[in-house]
C-alpha cells in the first residue's frame, strides 16, 4: 500500500492545475481530495516518515483519532468547495483553494510544531489569495490586513516552538500547560487563528470581502484548525471556557445588525467556533468528542450557508440583506438548501447541529459549569435569531425586492445538495459520526427531555422574531456598517499617531530650526574669521613674518639676559 | 409587493396575506403545544431550575429580548455609514 502523507498530495497536486485544459481540470481537482480521503482510510495510526534534521526530531505526519476526524472533514470540505467552483476558471484562485485545504490537512496532521507551523504559514499565505482575487482595491487592502494578522500569529507560533524546545527539549506537539512564555505565545497564535475575542476580527473583515467561491473554502478551514489545535495543545484549560463563552454569545450581537449577510455569517462562525472552544476548555473525553463533532457538522452547514449566500452574490451581484427579499420565487433550490443550513446551525432535531450542539452543551452541564451552560443555551436562542431565520428570511423571503435572478448554476446546485444530504444524514442518523470521534461516545440526543425542552427554546424564540417583524420592531436592515474591535487598528491607532504627529511635528520642527540656527551662526562665525576676508585666513607678507621672528627672538634673549 | 410584481407572473402560495397568516397560526400552535407538553412527562436535567413548567420557553423569549434590546442599544452606539472605513482611493 502506497501511504503519503495527508495534505501533501493535494499541494503537489496543485502545480498541475495550470497546465491541465478546463474540461480535464476540474476532474483532477476533485480527485485529489477523494484520493487523499482514501489514502486516510489506509493510514495506520502512530508516527510516519519521521526523521531528524539538524539534530531536532520532526514528526511531519501523527495518526490518531483526533486528527483523523479533523482530516476527514477537511477533505470532504475541500470536495465540496471544489464542485462548487467547477464553473470559475481562474486558475490562481483554483490552484490557491488546493493549497489552502492541503496546508489545513498537513497540519492536522503534525506530529511537532516546526511541521505545524510550516503547514500553519501555508494556510495563512495561500487562502489570501482568494480574497485578493476579488481583484478590487478593496479587497486589496483587506487581503493585506488579513495577511498580516495570520503570518503574525504563525510568527508567534514560531517563536513559541522555540522557547518551548529551549525549555522542554522537544517540538513534540502534544498537550501543553499554559505556564511559561513558550506555551502562552502558541496559545496566542491559536486563538488569532481561532478568533478569540478582541482577535476576532480579520475574520468579519475578510470573509464576506473573498470571491463567492473563496468564502466557501476559508469558512472550513483556518479556524477549525485552530480549534484542532487548541483540542490538541490545551484540553481542559480553564480558561478557554470564559473565552469560549464570550465567544458564543458577543457577535450575535453584531449579526443580529448587520446587512451583509455573508459577514452576518462571519459573526455566526465566530459564535459557533465559541461552542468549540468553550468544549475544549472543558476538556473531557465527551467535552472534546462535542468539540470535534461540531467542528465536522459546522463545517458542513457553514459552508451550505456561504454557498448559498455566495450563489445569491454570484447572481444579483449583493449579499446585502436591504437590497435583498423575495428570491425564493427565481432560486428555490437554493432557498431549500439554505434552509436546511439554517436549520442545521440552529440545531433543529433531525439536522446536525442538533447532535453536535447537545453533546457539548451536555459535557458542560455534567461538569458543573453553569454560567458556560447558561451563555451556551443563550447563544443557541440567538443563533435561531440570525442566523436560522435572519439570514434565509431576508434572502429569499421578507418584502419582494422585485430581483427575479435565475437558479444558481448546477455545479453550485450539486455541491449545496450533497452538504445539504449530509447536514440531514447527520442529523438522523448519527452514528457513523460518533463512531469517527476520537473517543468512544453513545451519546443520545433523541431523547424526549431534550427534543422538547430544545424546540420549546427554538419556537419561542422563532416567536419573538415573528412577533417583532409582525409589528415592525425588528431591526431594520440598513444601509450601514457597525463599528467592532478592529475600529482601534483601522481608525484610533493611526488617528493617535496621526494627532501625536501633529503635536510633535511642530515642536521638533522648532527644535530643529533653532539648532539649525546655532549651526549656521557657528559656521559664520568660522567663515568670518577663516573664511577668504577672515583675519585668519589672510597671507601674510614674507617681511612681516621676518619681522614677528626677530621680535620673538629679541623677546627670547632679552628674558634669557634676565 | 404587489405593485413590483411582473404582470404575467405566476402567484406563489406566499403571495397571498392568509397563507402567511397561516404559518404564522402553526407557529403559535406549535409553540402552545411544546409548552403544555411539559405537564406531561418526566423530564432527565442536569440543573433543578430546568425541572420548572414553561423555563425553556420563557427563557427563549428572555434570551431573544435581551438580545434584541442589546442589538438597538448597539446600534446607537456603533452605527456608522456604509463607507466610513473606504479612503478616498478605494474602488
Amino acid at each position: 500500500m502506497i501511504e503519503f502523507p495527508p495534505g501533501l498530495l493535494l499541494i503537489v497536486g496543485a502545480i498541475l492545475v495550470p497546465l491541465l485544459p478546463h474540461v480535464v481540470r476540474n476532474a483532477y481537482m476533485l480527485a485529489l481530495p477523494v484520493i487523499g480521503f482514501w489514502g486516510l482510510l489506509v493510514l495506520p495510526e502512530g508516527i510516519h516518515f519521521g526523521f531528524d534534521l539538524f539534530g531536532y526530531t520532526l514528526a511531519p505526519v501523527r495518526v490518531d483519532g483526533l486528527s483523523l476526524i479533523f482530516g476527514y472533514i477537511f477533505h470532504i470540505a475541500a470536495a465540496i468547495s471544489i464542485i462548487f467552483a467547477f464553473h470559475m476558471k481562474d486558475s490562481v484562485q483554483q490552484m490557491a483553494g488546493l493549497i489552502y485545504a492541503g496546508s489545513a490537512i498537513g497540519g492536522a496532521f503534525a506530529g511537532d510544531l516546526i511541521t505545524l507551523f510550516v503547514y500553519w504559514e501555508g494556510t495563512a499565505i495561500a487562502s489570501v489569495f482568494l480574497i485578493w482575487a476579488n481583484k478590487s482595491e478593496h479587497a486589496y487592502k483587506t487581503g493585506m490586513r488579513y495577511l498580516i494578522i495570520q503570518v503574525g500569529s504563525g510568527v508567534l507560533l514560531l517563536a513559541g516552538a522555540i522557547l518551548q524546545f529551549k525549555a522542554s527539549g522537544s517540538l513534540d506537539f502534544a498537550k501543553m500547560e499554559l505556564s511559561g512564555p513558550g506555551p502562552v505565545l502558541i496559545f496566542i497564535a491559536f486563538g488569532i487563528k481561532a478568533a478569540f475575542p478582541l482577535l476576532h476580527n480579520w475574520l468579519q473583515d475578510s470573509y464576506p470581502e473573498a470571491t463567492v467561491t473563496g468564502t466557501v473554502f476559508l469558512s472550513a478551514f483556518t479556524t477549525k484548525l485552530a480549534i484542532y489545535a487548541l483540542a490538541r495543545g490545551f484540553p481542559g484549560t480553564e480558561m478557554l471556557i470564559w473565552i469560549g463563552a464570550t465567544m458564543a454569545a458577543f457577535p450575535i450581537f453584531y449579526a443580529l445588525i448587520e446587512n451583509d449577510l455573508r459577514r452576518v455569517l462571519a459573526y455566526s462562525l465566530n459564535n459557533q467556533l465559541g461552542y468549540m472552544v468553550v468544549a475544549v476548555g472543558v476538556g473531557t473525553e465527551m467535552a472534546l468528542n462535542g468539540a470535534a463533532a461540531h467542528a465536522v457538522s459546522h463545517v458542513l452547514y457553514k459552508a451550505l450557508l456561504f454557498m448559498s449566500m455566495g450563489a445569491v452574490l454570484y447572481r444579483t451581484g449583493t449579499a446585502k440583506a436591504s437590497e435583498l427579499g423575495g428570491l425564493y420565487k427565481s432560486m428555490p433550490y437554493t432557498t431549500g438548501f439554505c434552509m436546511v443550513g439554517a436549520a442545521s446551525i440552529s440545531a433543529f432535531p433531525l439536522f446536525s447541529g442538533f447532535i453536535s450542539k447537545s453533546i457539548i452543551i451536555a459535557a458542560v452541564a455534567e461538569q458543573g459549569h453553569w454560567v458556560a451552560w447558561i451563555v451556551l443555551l443563550f447563544a443557541a436562542a440567538g443563533v435561531l435569531l440570525y442566523s436560522g431565520i435572519k439570514v434565509p428570511y431576508f434572502a429569499f423571503f421578507n418584502q419582494d425586492s422585485g430581483q427575479r435572478p435565475q437558479e444558481a448554476p448546477l455545479n453550485m446546485l450539486i455541491a449545496m445538495g450533497i452538504t445539504a444530504f449530509l447536514c440531514i444524514a447527520i442529523g438522523i442518523y448519527p452514528a457513523p459520526l460518533l463512531a469517527a470521534l476520537p473517543f468512544p461516545e453513545d451519546f443520545q440526543a433523541y431523547t424526549t427531555s431534550h427534543v422538547i425542552t430544545h424546540l420549546q427554546l427554538l419556537l419561542f424564540s422563532a416567536l419573538v422574531f415573528t412577533y417583532l417583524v409582525k409589528k415592525g420592531y425588528y431591526p431594520p436592515q440598513l444601509k450601514a456598517i457597525n463599528l467592532d474591535f478592529d475600529w482601534t487598528y483601522r481608525r484610533l491607532i493611526p488617528n493617535v499617531i496621526r494627532s501625536l504627529g501633529n503635536v510633535f511635528v511642530p515642536a521638533d520642527r522648532q527644535i530643529r530650526s533653532a539648532f539649525l540656527n546655532r549651526v549656521e551662526k557657528f559656521i559664520a562665525g568660522v567663515f568670518r574669521h577663516h573664511g577668504p576676508e577672515g583675519l585668519l585666513a589672510r597671507t601674510w607678507p614674507t617681511g612681516s613674518t621676518v619681522l614677528w621672528v626677530a621680535v620673538l627672538l629679541s623677546l627670547y634673549m632679552l628674558f634669557y639676559f634676565i | 409587493m404587489a405593485d413590483q410584481k411582473k404582470p404575467d407572473e405566476k402567484s406563489y402560495w406566499l403571495d397571498d396575506r392568509n397563507n402567511v397568516k397561516k404559518l404564522v397560526l402553526a407557529l403559535y400552535v406549535a409553540c402552545g403545544l411544546s409548552f403544555v407538553a411539559d405537564f406531561f412527562y418526566h423530564k432527565h436535567v442536569h440543573y433543578d431550575v430546568e425541572n420548572w413548567i414553561g423555563i425553556y420557553p420563557i427563557f427563549g423569549l428572555v434570551a431573544c429580548a435581551v438580545l434584541f434590546l442589546g442589538a438597538k442599544l448597539l446600534r446607537t452606539l456603533f452605527m456608522r455609514d456604509e463607507d466610513y472605513y473606504q479612503e478616498a482611493d478605494d474602488d
